[in-house]
């Protein structure tokens, strides 16, 4: 088993023509994903060429899609202006889990989309994050395939390439990994740390959790505390911009720290004070990890 | 993005908030002239993107316009925190019978655009918050709706005690959602609200955060973008497609994914070494962004060693080794430059960094353990 996806995910791929849509849903097809379909306005009708033969139709909506393929699981790669109305359109087509990797979604439209697609009975995974990855199973989203192993390893992550580093850092190590998840970097994702959390601890193959964070907010805190109070697994985690000086926006644009809420030393304080251990740097992962499994 | 005082002002006036009369003026002699054609007391505002402008001596009353103008001559020309001082705001002297603070912001928990009210004006609402959080009165808004009548009214009672106040304050949280919501911020207050001695209520001072995701699609917002109130080196980044922050350290860090950069300017600090910026090239492939990177930080004379850590995804390492080569060719590097380069096509990146006499290892450690060595030939690391 794996968190979220599976073999049994049948996957539509909204902006599937464009430049990065085309891309990744090659390179998922690659990778053995059930690409069932793809959604671009217009070219309804024609078919979507992939990798060794595979291929999907396109539909130009995602309810036609829905209807003719029994897609469960959408991923969206169309542009900042469009993708509210995007994940709406998942939503309200009934797909139960939505993969937003546009980057560039502006903070407002989430505030609109969020409870949209709550009241949907959806789960959203980002928008701006790699989407994830179960190794030896399915990818929905961006993540490299070849750097992740099949093992027993959670991995959450609010960062793209910083989480390949360290599934990287495992797979070198040899240790596999259940699920990599990348929930995303902006001030608004539809699924956080705890429901990542509670997902993995409710996952038989995942023995130990691995939980990439970074500065700003306070997600990881109550993240911790869930922990403690929830999660029976060793987790390790580690908090990215130490360094960073206050109130400078760092890229992502939830990693600004505001007052005294979301600082690293204060989110580094609550792992330690809530029995998670903490990794100096990403490459601590293997030892830290060695240790619990 | 980040607009000043009197940019603020002019939104919220536009959406009716009653704001006072304001020039901006960006010499004393400019400022003597605006604070004449106003008459009586004004109070000259420093126009910087900094918090704690008044507590820097950057926000001055004056009696008369002469007064004006000295206090516009110290302003002008002054640093706050690091940022010079080249615009002052000229605005009538009001009298103030008390101050309130209203601002609206974009709340990750509640994942809504949240009110917050507070009958203690005029000072930082961090400090209310860390001081006397009971002060603060907070209204999570369901954005579908926005703020409603009822809603509005409810906070204004907090703040007001009669009718006459609490129906304008609920006029004016209204308009400041509407101002908020038009702009694309992710946060609009004004603070102080006040109340003269006659009862009425205005802005005093206003700040308004935009969302950068938004300026693509309001244009009248980008416009108000003031790049003599940044950093050069910021301008030319963002110009390029680039996320860079200036640092005081000595070693620049060339990264792809904000994650990333922020912990490979941790692992410098681990080393023993000090970042000389935050760079993130971004996801895409584009030898271009690696030659436009390498210009600005070769553009740091503190800047003794540059550090590449590069994990390919969207982004393709030989695209990045393409830019590297490009840059030398086209920029005088006088530093060394120390390359880790891992996933996609990363051997094809290895070739062309090896043609062209340069070396790359895989591992993020290794890398910055050298760039420090490098950096501080001293310390023998």
């Amino acid at each position: 088993m794996a968190i979220f996806i599976d073999e049994s995910t049948r996957l539509l791929v909204q902006g599937i023509t464009g430049r990065d849509g085309s891309f990744h849903t090659r390179q998922m097809m690659d990778y053995g994903t059930n690409v069932v379909g793809g959604v671009t306005p217009g070219k309804g009708g024609q078919r979507f060429e992939g990798p060794s033969g595979k291929g999907c139709p396109i539909f130009d909506t995602v309810r036609q899609g829905v209807q003719a393929t029994g897609a469960n699981a959408s991923i969206i790669y169309v542009p900042p202006a469009f993708a509210a109305d995007a994940i709406m359109e998942a939503a309200e087509a009934g797909i139960p889990f939505i993969v937003a990797i546009t980057e560039g979604v502006p903070v407002l439209d989430m505030t609109r989309v969020y409870p949209y697609v709550v009241e949907h009975g959806a789960r959203l995974l980002g928008p701006n994050c790699p989407g994830l990855l179960a190794p030896g199973r399915s990818k929905v989203g961006i993540m490299p395939g070849n750097i992740a192993l099949q093992g027993n390893v959670g991995v959450v992550s609010r960062s793209g390439t910083l989480t390949y580093e360290v599934v990287y850092q495992l797979t070198r190590a040899d240790i596999g990994q259940s699920t990599c998840v990348g929930i995303g970097g902006d001030p608004i994702v539809g699924t956080n740390f705890i429901d990542c959390l509670a997902a993995f601890q409710a996952d038989p193959d995942t023995r130990a959790i691995v939980m990439i964070g970074e500065i700003g907010g306070t997600d990881e805190q109550k993240a911790a505390e869930f922990i403690k109070a929830n999660v029976s697994k060793p987790v390790v985690g580690f908090i990215a911009g130490q360094t960073a000086p206050p109130g400078r926006r760092m890229g992502h644009a939830g990693a600004i720290i505001s007052g005294s809420a979301g600082t690293a030393a204060e989110k580094i304080q609550a792992f330690q004070d809530n029995g998670i251990q903490v990794m100096k740097r990403p490459s601590d992962v293997v030892p830290l990890i060695r240790e619990v499994i | 993005m980040n607009i000043h005082e009197y940019q603020a002002k002019e939104i919220l006036r536009a959406h009716g908030v009653p704001v006072p009369p304001g020039e901006v003026a960006t010499t004393a002699q400019e400022a003597q002239r605006i604070a004449a054609g106003f008459g009586g007391a004004v109070v000259v505002k420093a126009q910087v993107h900094a918090g704690g402008r008044g507590k820097a001596g950057g926000v001055k009353l004056a009696r008369d316009a002469a007064e004006a103008k000295e206090r516009a001559g110290a302003i002008l020309g002054m640093k706050i925190k690091g940022l010079t001082v080249q615009k002052v705001l000229i605005t009538p002297a009001e009298e103030i019978a008390s101050e309130a603070y209203v601002g609206v912001i974009v709340d990750r928990a509640s994942k809504s655009p949240v009110f917050m009210v507070s009958r203690q004006g005029g000072i930082d609402i961090e400090e209310v918050a860390a001081s006397n959080p009971d002060a603060i009165q907070k209204l999570a808004v369901d954005a579908r709706y926005g703020l409603l009548p009822f809603q509005a009214y409810w906070l204004a009672t907090q703040l007001y005690d009669g009718i006459a106040q609490q129906r304008a304050c609920a006029r004016i949280l209204r308009q400041l959602h509407e101002a908020f919501v038009a702009s694309g911020a992710s946060l609009a207050e004004i603070n102080p609200l006040i109340t003269t001695p006659a009862g009425e209520l205005k802005a005093i001072d206003a700040k308004i955060n935009i969302d950068d995701n938004e300026l693509d699609r309001r244009p009248e917002i980008e416009a108000l973008r003031d790049t003599s109130a940044e950093p050069e080196s910021e301008t030319i980044a963002r110009e390029a497609g680039l996320t860079f922050i200036q640092l005081e350290g000595n070693i620049g860090a060339v990264v792809n994914g904000a994650g990333l950069a922020m912990a490979t300017m941790d692992l410098i600090k681990f080393y023993g070494g000090e970042p000389a910026n935050f760079l993130d090239i971004g996801g895409s492939s584009n030898p271009e962004k690696v030659v436009n990177a390498l210009r600005i930080i070769t553009g740091d004379p503190r800047v003794k060693v540059i550090c590449f850590n590069i994990f390919g995804g969207i982004t393709r390492c030989d695209d990045v080794a393409n830019g590297i080569v490009e840059a030398t060719k086209r920029i005088a590097i006088r530093v060394p430059l120390v390359i880790r380069l891992t996933g996609t096509n990363e051997e094809k990146a290895l070739e062309i960094l090896n043609a062209a006499g340069y070396s790359a290892t895989t591992s993020m450690d290794e890398v910055v353990q050298r760039a420090v060595e490098l950096a501080n030939p001293s310390a023998g690391a």
